[in-house]
């Protein structure tokens, strides 16, 4: 089995589902941190029997957590102080993301006014249904993985 | 300051101050004829709508105000460029409140957030129209007495009719209302529609002939096949005459059901229909006015 070092100080984003770090890692934008990233890809898991894992080695506020929560609030996030988890951060979805993803409608207003913000917000929780603010076009959560 | 941008911003509670306040001005309308003295509507229509803009325009005129406004992208400046926030920081100076119509869905929302006006969405593409709902909502309460307790049917075009779909979302927050929904199956209410209705309870049927379900009916609310909406040509001339109101049919329909449409009808509602004391489809145009009146007077804060 391959070993990953310790890391000092930063966070660990764990349970990811498999083969999605990669995905994780640019909707994070980690590519723009200067700091060192270890990708680790189909680990055991008891609980998923295999998981990527994403350790990052910054500072947690550097994190955009809505926009993780986004993605998979599934995944855990395990902050890490002087080589320790300090604290485990329960994700929740956001009732609002922007600029995270885009608007697909063609007859939406963004897809005329290039300068406006795509926002959407989060219609059903249950469903992980998302609505752009504008055109209430349907966007589900689920959908990122498919 | 609010903005209207759907028939749901309104509780009903809200809603029924709004439409007492139409039956006001409809029995007294003296009373209101300068309760906008001195104040401008700005009509943003960024594309052609005769009917909602003359009913605009003439619900402000009614209340003693002046209105300015384009009506068409043509002759705004968003010909030359601008987009949906300058015009409308702009329209916030010379005018006190604001009607847009937009072909884009979601422009009036952009316009609302940068405002110094109220705006109200006078139809954003095919998504609100809430003005039209409005209407109908006010039409049902004024001529059947309430809005709940009755069984409506809507005819025709339920796949893309965006009036219909508003009207539905609205009267389900009302109780012991029925829905018969009647169009030919490529043109069936979307699925999300009926999987709400299931969800809350409320009873619906699905069918294909007006004819067999007529003498169920205390309200029919008709609508066209509109071309825009097809791609293919052929399924639009199949589809456009599917449904013709006439009085044969109307003669299976209950003395005091009522015929609803919310204009410009081609060939659904034969001409004939018109002199039956049922068909309230004009009525339901003179509400449409009175209940924009109502919503300029709310939205600007006004009392008579």
């Amino acid at each position: 089995m391959l070993n990953v070092g310790k890391i000092e100080e930063g966070f660990v984003l764990d349970h990811i589902k498999a083969g999605k770090s990669l995905e994780i890692y640019e909707h994070l934008q980690l590519d723009k941190l200067d700091c060192t990233v270890a990708i680790i890809k189909n680990a055991r898991s008891d609980k998923m029997d295999k998981k990527d894992i994403l350790k990052v080695e910054c500072d947690i506020d550097m994190l955009d957590l809505d926009v993780l929560a986004f993605i998979d609030h599934n995944i855990t996030v395990n902050v890490i102080k002087n080589g320790e988890i300090v604290e485990k951060k329960e994700l929740t979805l956001p009732r609002q993301i922007k600029n995270v993803i885009r608007c697909h409608n063609p007859r939406c207003i963004t897809s005329i006014e290039q300068e406006l913000p795509h926002i959407f917000c989060l219609a059903d929780a249950k469903s992980e249904v998302y609505r752009c603010r504008y055109c209430e076009e349907k966007y589900m959560s689920s959908a990122k993985w498919t | 300051m609010r903005h209207l941008m759907s028939p749901l911003d309104f509780t009903t509670e809200e809603l029924d101050k709004l439409f007492d306040l139409a039956n006001d001005i409809e029995w007294n309308p003296v009373k209101y004829a300068h309760a906008c003295d001195g104040r401008i509507l700005a009509t943003c229509f960024y594309e052609p709508s005769t009917r909602t803009r003359l009913s605009f325009e003439s619900a402000m005129t009614r209340l003693g105000g002046r209105v300015i406004g384009f009506s068409d992208a043509a002759s705004s400046s968003a010909s030359k460029g601008e987009s949906v926030s300058d015009t409308i920081r702009v329209i916030s100076c010379y005018a006190d409140i604001c009607a847009m119509r937009h072909p884009k869905e979601g422009a009036p929302m952009v316009a609302a957030e940068k405002s110094l006006i109220p705006v109200i969405n006078a139809g954003d593409g095919g998504h609100q129209h809430p003005t039209q709902t409005l209407t109908d909502l006010l039409t049902i309460r004024s001529m059947k007495g309430s809005l709940g307790g009755f069984t409506i049917g809507l005819c025709g075009d339920l796949k893309f009719g965006r009036t219909v779909h508003s009207l539905i979302n609205a009267l389900v927050r009302y109780s012991d209302i029925r829905f018969v929904f009647i169009s030919p199956e490529e043109l069936r209410v979307p699925d999300y529609i009926t999987e709400m209705l299931k969800a809350k309870g409320i009873p619906y049927e699905e069918v294909i002939r007006l004819e067999n379900v007529m003498p169920q009916l205390d309200l029919l609310y008709m609508t066209r096949v509109q071309k825009e909406r097809f791609f293919n040509e052929e399924d639009y001339v199949r589809l456009k005459d599917f449904y013709i109101l006439n009085m044969d049919k109307m003669a299976l329909a209950k003395p005091e059901m009522l015929v609803l449409h919310p204009l410009p009808r081609v060939n659904e509602i034969s001409v004939e229909v018109d002199s039956d004391p049922r068909a309230a489809y004009f009525r339901q145009a003179k509400y449409g006015v009175y209940v924009r009146m109502a919503l300029i007077l709310t939205l600007l804060e006004i009392e008579a």
